[in-house]
């Protein structure tokens, strides 16, 4: 049985506290009710910094030393939960609206009737309860909310964040989630002989689920990777493996490609993915030819198709997610790829760093304070033009 | 996003309209499984007043069309905008989803 709940009655009627606890014994006897008594406002605010656990406050209005009416706004500098009941004389709706604007849950009249008393009182426990458990799952969000943060900031320690330096290319990557938790990754894989893969990829739908999908979906592309013949049998494997026991029907679209630094070849395979760019030297651009696959996790046994273009040296190839091209203004048009070209058409990137950030700040500033669906993200190689 | 539900003979067909995203995508699917329950034997849904399509919209039709597949039962979708086409061609979903200029294309397709 929880434990009785306490109740600070505050009259200066000397003959209220035996009249209470003789009226209300029942109660008091079942265990439903314990009673504090004071005299007055200031008794009041001492019997509640002695007994932390009160529960409700029944207050009289016209008292000595301090009244109800202030008694009621000092209550909530103690405890901003503790709800007051008000007796007032039988029509004296000005003092009763005074309370009620000052916090008082509610009032009764005198003379006091005991019956509406315990009636009123129960209502107050269970409004209480109800506020209680309120309070208690918005603390649970709140850490709901801690740990989807630190689930994001897990997801964002995984992104390769610093990217190896060398004289012939240059490798940068971002992402910005739109929510706590994105589906949004890129990686950038050491390969043998020198070669670099370039992984980005686009989950279906955000939060949790898609977090947990992209997490798995990154590890198989790592380990397909390594020791394979190419970018199309990298996805054919990672696919059959996702398709297997998905039945939320999940699937991730992915862009894989091979660069090889002896002949500035990239060999690629794209699952579903939108088409990476290539943004010359002078600032043209040239979208890279797809090769039909399907996003991986649909269809199992799937051929995956592959194709190769050269980098120039001065070449900069942005591999990026639809939340750039599909980020949204307050007149809700698309920013698109027309727009992504013009950006660079207009100022060539001179390096893998500055392209980034000038798609992300194009983004942020055609957004402005459109709220974003999907996250943004960008992984950008630039083959330099002095070569070893 | 707002999606309404009707019989064509026997056919069941769902026209939605507005933008699909994760902000709705469950709303969306809750509304096409209901579709899905009624043990139709043929779906079409007609995608003409949709303005855009997220990832996480396609998985919801991915999802009704294995499940209708699991039924045995027809799915298609019709009446694609261009921009909306593109997204069916990039995703490679047009590939295992029937796609349609038109209803009655579509409806013709699947019932003969």
């Amino acid at each position: 049985m929880p434990p009785p709940s306490k109740i600070l009655v505050v009259d200066d009627e000397p003959d209220l506290e035996p009249l209470m606890l003789q009226r209300m014994r029942r109660y008091i006897q079942a265990g439903h009710y314990t009673f504090l008594f004071a005299k007055n406002g200031l008794d009041a605010l001492d019997r509640l910094n002695q007994h932390k656990d009160v529960d409700v406050v029944i207050s009289d209005i016209n008292m000595p030393k301090m009244d109800g009416l202030t008694l009621l706004g000092r209550i909530h500098e103690i405890n901003p939960h503790i709800p007051s009941i008000v007796i007032s004389a039988y029509d004296d709706m000005k003092n009763i609206r005074t309370a009620m604007n000052r916090g008082a849950f509610d009032f009764v009249t005198k003379p006091l009737d005991f019956g509406d008393l315990h009636l009123t009182i129960d209502r107050t426990l269970t409004h209480l309860r109800e506020w209680r458990e309120a309070l208690a799952s918005h603390d649970n969000l709140l850490t709901l909310q801690n740990e989807l943060n630190v689930a994001g900031k897990i997801q964002q320690s995984i992104l390769p964040g610093r990217f190896h330096e060398r004289p012939d290319y240059q490798i940068a990557g971002q992402m910005e989630p739109a929510r706590n938790l994105g589906g949004d990754f890129f990686d950038v894989l050491r390969l043998q002989n020198d070669r670099v893969g370039l992984v980005i990829a686009d989950v279906s739908d955000k939060g949790v689920p898609a977090a947990l999908f992209m997490m798995c979906s990154r590890t198989l592309i790592k380990g397909a990777a390594i020791g394979s013949r190419g970018p199309g049998e990298v996805l054919g494997t990672v696919n059959n493996l996702l398709c297997e026991d998905n039945d939320v029907a999940m699937f991730v679209t992915v862009f894989y490609a091979v660069y090889d630094p002896k002949t500035g070849e990239l060999t690629y395979a794209n699952g579903g993915h939108n088409a990476p760019l290539i943004i010359h030297a002078d600032g043209r651009s040239t979208v890279v030819p797809m090769t039909g696959g399907i996003a991986l996790g649909v269809v199992p046994d799937f051929q995956y198709g592959q194709d190769t273009v050269t980098l120039s040296p001065g070449d900069i190839l942005l591999l990026y997610t639809d939340g750039v091209t599909e980020a949204m203004n307050d007149a809700d048009q698309e920013f698109g790829l027309d727009r992504l070209r013009a950006l660079f058409a207009a100022s060539p990137p001179k390096d893998s760093q500055a392209c980034n950030t000038m798609v992300f700040e194009a983004v942020k500033v055609f957004a402005g304070d459109t709220p974003q669906s999907d996250d943004v993200t960008c992984l950008t190689f630039h083959r330099k033009e002095a070569e070893p | 996003m707002g999606i309404h539900i009707e019989w064509n003979d026997e056919v069941l067909i769902a026209k939605a309209d507005g933008r699909l995203d994760g902000t709705n995508a469950s709303a969306f699917q809750k509304e096409l499984e209901t579709a899905v329950d009624t043990n139709a034997r043929v779906l079409i849904l007609d995608l003409e007043q949709i303005s855009y399509i997220s990832s996480a919209g396609l998985r919801v039709i991915l999802l009704t069309a294995k499940s209708l597949l699991n039924k045995n039962a027809k799915f298609a979708v019709c009446s694609l905008s261009a921009q909306i086409r593109e997204v069916f061609e990039i995703s490679g979903f047009d590939k295992i989803i029937s796609v349609h200029a038109s209803q009655a294309e579509a409806v013709a397709a699947l019932t003969h």
